[in-house]
């Protein structure tokens, strides 16, 4: 019983574990959009950040140097897609594939030239090993199944959901989430009462590209850094760009998002052993192709695409300005 | 010593690519007082007080605030200047409170929200005696309550110079009385106040001074008292103009169109039109009256097959037209052009030329999978001629020509395909003078040819001399049909707010139903 019991709780845990730079992706890309930004390029910007976070974290042999790096570099990339939308007035949607197609095209370059010299193993790096260990919270992690569930794990996990609540009373409850709102909303009007709408566009499109890095760099971590041919994002980044509709725009409903998308995605390898442990209800799981699994997510958000248009809700969070560039002598 | 103003232009120019929107304009505001900006569309009004407000920058000329020379190049500067504007679009956001789009721009406000915020602002409101919901949000609120909103969020930033944008285009006759009330006491406790309007007699009205634009040109400034309608109109359109409005008389004919007990809902889902009935008889011209969004559109799409109806019947000449599609309802000979709020949203497509914008209308006629682009090519012709159109050619796009040749353009289209009811709403929304009237002339053109005109309108006087009768709608209900030379403005204003109901007048018959229906009971068929 035990063993079945510890299959479920390893499977709760994973659910958290591999899906938490989804939340990352979600909440950095629903700040970018709240400024009225749509950037396509989650999947290339946490790619960016991913694979200099990674390189650069090891050398220092430091996981902060490594956050930092992605954090800058993702944000970096940012900064073109700023550069390009705000200042020069290109179309958002052309510009945010060109960043993913770009960012991956870096991530490729920067590790398969790197790793023919010498490719940095994580086990070779004792402090970063031991920063992304998992740390439990003393006393909640006691709690059975719950603690192990939710409270035992690395510390980026806690970052994440720290940066995820940060961000939702940011843009609920300050001055600068209400004018950031504002730009998104309406940027003529927030122009007209004297908000800098290219400073407070530049800001938070930097900003939120580099919380994508920060879930690209965990990403790397999380898989030891092994190098193969796929890149480590392995579309996260779009699924980032539905739950950011799934989640209506507030990253406090991005955590719920990132747990249902997470189950399927986990229950994908973890679906065998549970077959195997519950053989009575569980067991036609083993016979799901995992292929289905890695269609769900975008199944699942086909429909809540439907769903929410359907139901055409004054209460939605999608911002009126969105995907429009502003220009003020615009007539 | 020369006197000193809140605002003085000088020599302000402002170009955009080739066109000249401003040339050379003076242009100076006195302190406490309040002037008319007039002018026709297209003459550099709103250019002129973008500048002002920091949305556009002069390429040459020099304003002074207070006498001191100012450079404005963002809203920002205009604000810390103590300039305000109210925009003719209202630069509110829908989703916040009223307090939350006040309090986006206020300075002092700290970096946490705090709830007491709205009471600030509704202290704040209450001092400028007005009355508004700081909670309310902008999207549930009426036009007139976010105009109420846009002067307060104004004054809370300190302006002293206040500009509007045709502040009056969107509100009932009792509404601007209140507004005019609020500019009179805003000048007596010293703001200036610059106020853009289209309507003589609300410049009569309200301002001290006048000033007049022409072609981006400035023309000159007038003490109000000095001065009539007539006269203001000759400097505005360059000539003289007859200001009376024409209303042929016909005979009675027929009714066309028949509408009874007709219910629709809107895209929300709400009851827009409530079991209204009317009618309309051929050399007919029937106004709609009713504060904006009050089912007009609703209407209008239902009579064009555009939008079902959840009950009630249409008849077209004792026809059924329910249920037809709007080709079919066009080959009926209705007709329907409704110019929305931009102007450009319905009818014709933008950048498509004038052309392919008649062609649009009856491509179906041509034989064969091609376009017939010379006949489309010779209708377009024809319409720039008969209605005197303005345009370098006729493969134009449609979206390079001015507001009032646009109409021109959806409305000699629809004209052409000669039709026998013709429902137009708004046809000369945000039209100058000028070309009001060329469009009022085309509309009494067809009405002396015998064709019935539902007239969607929102301005009482020109419906009042130009129309046979007045439906008069509330929130979806017919408030009653009144004969437009005998009706007074009040009246009418009491009805579209729905304080006076007129409707049962006329105990002998229900109201909206034709003495002399084409339309039969089914069970009365013979």
């Amino acid at each position: 019983m035990d063993d079945k019991l510890n299959i479920v709780t390893t499977f709760l845990h994973n659910i958290i574990v591999y899906n938490i730079p989804l939340l990352y992706g979600t909440v950095g890309e629903i700040t970018i959009e709240k400024s009225g930004s749509l950037n396509l390029g989650v999947e290339g910007t946490m790619a960016v950040g991913a694979i200099f976070g990674y390189i650069l974290g090891c050398y220092a042999n430091s996981m902060v140097v490594g956050v930092l790096v992605a954090f800058l570099t993702a944000a970096l990339c940012g900064l073109i897609f700023a550069v390009l939308t705000v200042t020069f007035q290109a179309n958002q949607n052309i510009t945010g594939l060109t960043i993913t197609t770009f960012g991956l095209g870096v991530f490729f370059f920067v590790g398969n030239g790197v790793k023919a010299v010498s490719w940095p193993a994580m086990n070779n790096y004792a402090n970063i090993q031991n920063g992304f260990a998992d740390l439990a919270i003393p006393g909640l992690s006691n709690i059975p199944v719950l603690g192990e569930v939710l409270f035992d794990h690395n510390i980026l996990v806690y970052l994440g959901i720290v940066i995820a609540l940060v961000m939702w009373w940011y843009l609920k409850y300050t001055r600068t989430g209400l004018r950031l709102r504002s730009v998104g909303e309406n940027p003529a009007a927030a122009d007209s009462v004297g908000i800098n709408v290219r400073r407070y566009k530049y800001l938070h499109i930097c900003l939120g590209s580099g919380i994508m890095g920060i879930g690209g760099y965990y990403m790397g971590l999380n898989m030891n850094g092994s190098l193969s041919s796929s890149c480590w994002i392995n579309g996260y980044g779009w699924i980032a760009v539905a739950l950011v509709i799934f989640a209506n725009w507030s990253p406090a409903f991005a955590m719920v998002g990132t747990v249902v998308f997470g189950f399927f995605n986990t229950l994908r390898v973890s679906g065998p052993s549970l077959a195997m442990a519950f053989p009575g209800p569980l067991g036609w799981l083993a016979g799901v192709p995992s292929q289905l699994y890695q269609a769900l997510p975008f199944i699942i958000t086909a429909l809540v695409l439907i769903a929410t248009s359907v139901k055409k809700s004054k209460n939605s969070g999608q911002p009126a300005a969105l995907g429009l560039n502003y220009f003020r002598e615009e007539r | 010593m020369a006197e000193e103003y809140a605002v003085e232009l000088r020599g302000i120019t402002k170009t955009f690519g080739p066109v000249v929107a401003n040339h050379n304009v003076n242009l100076n505001l006195r302190k406490g007082e309040i002037l008319s900006l007039l002018g026709e569309n297209g003459s550099g009004k709103t250019t002129l007080m973008n500048m002002l407000s920091g949305i556009y920058t002069p390429d040459s000329g020099t304003i002074l605030v207070d006498g001191q020379p100012v450079t404005i190049s963002s809203p920002q500067d205009a604000k810390r200047l103590g300039i305000g504007m109210v925009h003719q679009h209202f630069k509110l956001v829908d989703v916040f409170s009223a307090a939350d789009n006040i309090w986006m721009g206020a300075q002092e406000a700290g970096f946490v929200l705090k709830k007491d915020r709205y009471r600030k602002i509704e202290e704040m409101t209450k001092k400028f005696g007005f009355d508004l919901d700081p909670r309310k949000q902008v999207c549930n609120m009426a036009v007139s309550e976010k105009q109420t909103l846009e002067i307060i969020k104004v004054l809370y930033y300190g302006a002293k110079v206040i500009i509007l944008d045709e502040p009056t285009a969107v509100l009932t006759v009792q509404e601007i009385e209140k507004l005019f009330g609020v500019l009179r006491r805003m000048r007596d406790e010293g703001h200036s106040i610059i106020i853009i309007t289209h309507k003589l007699n609300e410049v009569m009205d309200i301002s001290d001074r006048v000033a007049i634009l022409r072609k981006g040109e400035y023309i000159t400034t007038v003490d109000t008292k000095d001065t009539n309608e007539q006269e203001l109109t000759e400097w505005m359109v360059g000539h003289k103009i007859d200001l009376n409005i024409e209303r042929p008389k016909m005979e009675k004919l027929k009714p066309l169109l028949e509408i009874r007990d007709l219910t629709i809902r809107s895209d929300e889902g709400n009851v827009a039109i409530d079991n209204v009935s009317f009618y309309i008889r051929g050399g007919e011209m029937l106004g709609v009256a009713g504060i904006a969004g009050c089912g007009q559109k609703e209407l209008c799409e239902a009579i064009a097959g555009l939008r079902p109806i959840e009950s009630g019947k249409m008849i077209h000449k004792g026809e059924n037209i329910v249920g037809l599609s709007p080709k079919e309802i066009l080959a009926k000979g209705i007709s329907m052009s409704f110019i929305p709020e931009d102007r450009l949203g319905m009818g014709l497509a933008p950048s498509m030329s004038i052309t392919d914008n008649m062609i649009l209308k009856n491509y179906n006629d041509a034989k064969g999978p091609f376009v017939d682009r010379k006949a489309g090519r010779e209708d377009a012709q024809r319409v720039i001629e008969e209605l005197g159109v303005v345009t370098p050619s006729t493969e134009t796009p449609v979206r390079r020509l001015s507001g009032g040749n646009v109409q021109k353009v959806l409305l000699g289209r629809e004209i052409k395909a000669g039709p026998n009811v013709i429902v137009t709403a708004y046809p000369v929304r945000g039209l100058d003078i000028h070309s009001s009237y060329a469009i009022y002339n085309i509309l009494n053109e067809q009405k002396k040819s015998g064709v019935g005109i539902l007239f969607v309108g929102e301005d009482l006087d020109v419906m009042m001399a130009l129309c046979d009768k007045i439906l008069v709608l509330c929130h979806g209900k017919v408030m009653g049909v009144v004969h437009a030379h005998k009706t007074t403005k009040e009246e009418l204003g009491l009805m579209m707010t729905g304080s006076l109901d007129l409707t049962h007048k006329y105990e002998d018959k229900p109201a909206g139903y034709a003495a002399d229906s084409l339309f039969q009971e089914k069970g009365e068929e013979k």
